[in-house]
């Protein structure tokens, strides 16, 4: 009777063990990425202050992308990438906007992704490093906007949220 | 043998021209520390490395910071070789320290960053492209010993 009493204390401890750390982690495939309430509040209020300047910001992520890493150019045969182009300037605003909602919706980042995730894996097909290099130059546009405001916690969640997106954008490649 | 341009020269110097030795190298190295944790696996010796303030405000890693920057400072100076510039170094981190070499982009990547941070708009896009192009041969340099 007590140890049957010990093993339900048991695992009712464990069980709301497993259900305090849940809210905690973010499952995305090809492995967690642990988020924590703090930076998951850090990253909403991020993008807020990138939506109203999306144009700007994209366009430059993007432009730093392909000065630094050229062969990124080879997917954009069909744009006028130029610095301040019309296209550039419109793309950068959109990938800025799917990258708010993203963040808005962290804890359903698969199905608010749905329709990117099929778009990149069925029709663009990029190769999967390139989200690295462009992640990287988001962040470099970042910290070039924010100076001291990018702290390294913040820089730690972001890369992580990048890390989580570029993740469900590239998982139905194969 | 890397080839430079007259203007890639330019930006490299005057980027490392801007930014502070002592105080970049540190910052620099206790980002990585943050951002990328298992980083911190090389520093066991250093004390506490549990939270960001505790890495931030971690005396070691300042120190190591600079000595680390310093070493790339090395590169900028001797832009034609850096291959051989670094062997004694490239040596240093595989057989003495047993250092992963992917770790040297992204500590290269998390100085970008605190670069960036400091230069702003200064920072601009062909700087950058010259600058990652510098660290890239500078990595690359520092895992040629490892066999």
């Amino acid at each position: 009777m007590l140890s049957a009493l010990f093993y339900f204390l048991l695992f009712f401890f464990f069980f709301f063990k497993a259900l305090f750390v849940y809210k905690y982690i973010l499952l995305v495939p090809r492995g967690l990425i642990m988020l924590s309430n703090t930076e998951k509040e850090l990253i909403i209020q991020i993008w807020d202050k990138m939506i109203p300047v999306a144009e700007e910001i994209g366009s430059e992520a993007l432009l730093r992308m392909f000065t630094s890493f050229p062969k990124t150019k080879t997917y954009f045969s069909h744009l006028d990438i130029s610095p301040h182009s019309e296209h550039l300037r419109c793309h950068g605003k959109k990938i800025i906007q799917a990258l708010a909602e993203g963040a808005r919706n962290i804890s359903t980042l698969t199905t608010t992704l749905a329709p990117l995730s099929r778009f990149h894996a069925y029709q663009l097909r990029i190769h999967p490093t390139n989200f690295k290099l462009f992640n990287h130059c988001i962040i470099v546009t970042l910290a070039c906007h924010m100076g001291d405001n990018f702290t390294p916690v913040a820089h730690a969640a972001i890369d992580k949220f990048l890390s989580a997106f570029s993740a469900v954008l590239a998982e139905k490649f194969r | 043998m890397v080839e430079w341009t007259d203007a890639e020269r330019k930006a490299i110097k005057a980027v490392w021209g801007k930014i502070n030795v002592d105080v970049t190298g540190a910052q620099a190295l206790a980002r990585c520390l943050i951002v990328y944790p298992w980083t911190q696996r090389y520093f066991g010796s250093f004390g506490s490395l549990s939270d960001p303030a505790s890495i931030l405000g971690n005396k070691k890693v300042a120190a190591h910071g600079k000595v680390v920057l310093n070493g790339l400072g090395k590169a900028v100076q001797n832009m034609d070789n850096i291959k051989s510039t670094y062997a004694p170094l490239s040596v240093l981190h595989s057989e003495k320290l047993h250092v992963d070499p992917d770790n040297f982009r992204l500590l290269g990547d998390c100085l970008t960053i605190v670069v960036a941070s400091q230069l702003g708009r200064a920072f601009t896009p062909d700087i950058q492209a010259a600058w990652q192009k510098f660290l890239a041969v500078a990595v690359s340099a520092l895992g040629k010993q490892y066999h």
